[in-house]
């Protein structure tokens, strides 16, 4: 296991109590503000010291309550990657990114200086200050600050939550790199299921301060009981790679050997992508449909349905390019007589797939 | 100029500013923590200590200025302690700087105690998990942010150390030479007959040393705050 929290805070009319192992990769805490995620980040960062328990990353005890431990912030070796970016504003960029460095020298480098402000496309405004910067660039600042301290540990608190829509898809794929170009591990707070479906490798969804579910993202998100935000945030996500783009604008991908239309990728052929079709945006046919101009139809078996308190119901569908989610009426899924084991087509506009819902694999 | 003022007017001028200097000095470093206290830290009797620090302001100064005499007086409780070992307040220039540090004391708590409640704390929880301990993120971080605040507060002791009057010549008497700084001498040359033009010359030697030490400090003002990305 590579973080390990177990902890517990009391405040006023809110208890927190909090426990969960997870492994390497990317793990996002997920849940509606006042739930508990940023006070568990901060403890985990050494920034909330009243919190009881336990603590460990990667083998080392960061905290213990029981063993009167506890490495102040300063010695954690982290990298902490803000909402609002909390640069130096009495310092220039190059002086912002050296600080954490400087103090680094003893551990192993992730990347080196010039490495960092090449991934992050920093390198024309190295000598410019923070109050000069655009929020995109000051949150592409913030993460190669956080990377170049060297750190055991990356932490992200609703790094995209400042930002809007055009910025959070302009610093998305800077942590889908994070993720898959460096082993470290990352605790990311959230409250997007966009960003949850893009980025996570293991999810802890919480609220009102207690773990509600934690699992591996491509578990969670194609449960259909698992519906945080409401039925409308439901979405499974499909691993696909890219396999050809097309002369009129769209990009062919495969996923497990099901051929899947979307509007052009930037990715290379070959390259793998992660695809979330929101359950709302999937139209079920217990026939194979004729005449549509939908250009995607993917076979399946009903594994499950499942009626919430309103009109709607949540149907997921085993099919070979994983389980897909459906959002239809109760009354079309008595009219089509979908109960587990029926045999029905899922049909997925190209179009419908917004670009944010698409990311690196 | 050095023509213009007499000698002992140019002793009285020379006096001041070094009794300003040393006063401003003096009361930086405790004025800093102080204000560092009153800022940050949540403590029972914080507001006993505010009272105090304040008191010098609201108090007449003469009253002020009995009180450091019967303390920090040849036979005061601390005073005598120090005379032991060889710091003399009493009838000094020392005293005179003492009284005017005192007197100073509330104005630049106040300057420099805006000046850090104006910080985020954040900025310095960042630089925290960045590596750096809480001696370097004062000394990084919260320091040059306070800076501007800290120089005006500076200057302003500087200009309230150079006219105190009450708290001064209570402590310290108006001995030339020793303690007759310049509200003490203008005092001192308008009680005898004939003394109108000297006073006169001292008070023009006190706007163009008042003036000079704001168009400094607004010039320093703006350079930090343009340093430290303020403006």
């Amino acid at each position: 296991m590579s973080i390990s929290v177990h902890i517990q805070q009391q405040y006023s009319g809110f208890d927190l109590d909090v426990a969960f192992d997870v492994p390497k990769g990317l793990t996002v805490l997920f849940g509606r503000s006042g739930s508990g995620k940023t006070s568990v980040i901060n403890a985990v960062a050494g920034l909330n010291r009243a919190c009881q328990g336990r603590i460990e990353v990667d083998g080392q005890v960061l905290s213990d309550t029981a063993a009167e431990l506890w490495v102040p912030a300063h010695k954690r070796a982290l990298g902490y990657v803000f909402q609002e970016g909390r640069l130096f504003p009495h310092m220039t960029v190059r002086q912002n990114l050296l600080y954490g460095h400087r103090m680094a020298r003893g551990r192993p480098e992730i990347a080196s200086f010039d490495q960092v402000v090449d991934l992050l496309g920093i390198g024309t405004v190295l000598a410019r200050r923070p109050a000069d910067l655009s929020g995109g660039e000051k949150q592409r600042v913030a993460i190669a600050r956080a990377l170049l301290a060297r750190p055991r540990l990356i932490l992200a608190d609703e790094p995209l939550a400042a930002l809007d829509a055009p910025r959070k898809s302009e610093i998305l794929p800077y942590f889908e790199r994070l993720r898959d170009e460096f082993s470290l591990p990352i605790l990311y707070v959230t409250h997007s299921m966009a960003e949850v479906a893009r980025l996570a490798t293991t999810v802890v969804a919480l609220k009102n301060g207690k773990v509600e579910r934690v699992g591996a993202a491509a578990d969670l998100l194609s449960d259909p009981s698992f519906t945080p935000l409401g039925p409308r945030e439901v979405g499974a996500v499909l691993d696909a790679k890219v396999a050809c783009h097309h002369a009129d604008g769209l990009t062919e991908l495969n996923a497990n050997g099901v051929a899947l239309l979307l509007p052009k990728l930037a990715q290379d052929v070959g390259k793998p992508v992660r695809v979330r079709v929101a359950a709302q945006d999937v139209i079920l046919s217990r026939e194979v449909p004729t005449g549509l101009s939908a250009l995607n139809i993917v076979a399946g078996q009903v594994c499950s349905v499942r009626s919430g308190g309103g009109p709607g119901a949540i149907v997921a569908l085993e099919t070979a390019a994983g389980r897909i989610l459906a959002r239809v009426t109760r009354r079309s899924a008595t009219a089509l007589g979908l109960v587990e084991g029926t045999c029905c087509y899922a049909v997925i506009k190209s179009v419908s797939v917004a670009p944010q819902d698409i990311g690196a694999g | 100029m050095i023509g213009w003022l007499g000698p002992e007017e140019w002793a009285v001028v020379l006096l001041s500013l070094k009794v300003a200097f040393w006063a401003m000095i003096g009361a930086a470093l405790p004025g800093i923590l102080v204000a560092f206290v009153l800022a940050r830290l949540e403590f029972p009797g914080k507001q006993v200590l505010n009272v105090l620090v304040h008191l010098p302001l609201v108090l007449p100064p003469v009253a002020t200025g009995y009180l450091l005499l019967v303390t920090f007086g040849t036979q005061g409780m601390i005073g005598a302690a120090l005379k032991e070992v060889g710091l003399v307040f009493a009838f000094r220039w020392t005293g005179a700087a003492l009284a005017a540090a005192v007197m100073a004391f509330p104005l630049l708590v106040r300057a420099i105690r805006l000046s850090i409640e104006a910080i985020d704390p954040k900025l310095e929880e960042a630089a925290a998990t960045l590596g750096a301990s809480r001696l370097r993120v004062f000394a990084t971080i919260t320091l040059p942010l306070m800076l501007p605040g800290l120089l005006a507060g500076l200057v302003l002791a500087f200009a309230k150390a150079m006219g105190e009057f009450g708290a001064t010549i209570t402590f310290v008497s108006n001995i030339p030479g020793q303690t007759r700084t310049l509200p003490s001498a203008i005092y001192a040359f308008l009680q005898v007959p004939g003394g109108e033009a000297a006073a006169m010359r001292l008070v023009v030697v006190s706007i163009v040393i008042a003036a000079g030490a704001l168009v400094l400090s607004e010039v320093l003002a703006r350079r930090i705050a343009a340093r430290v990305g303020q403006a």
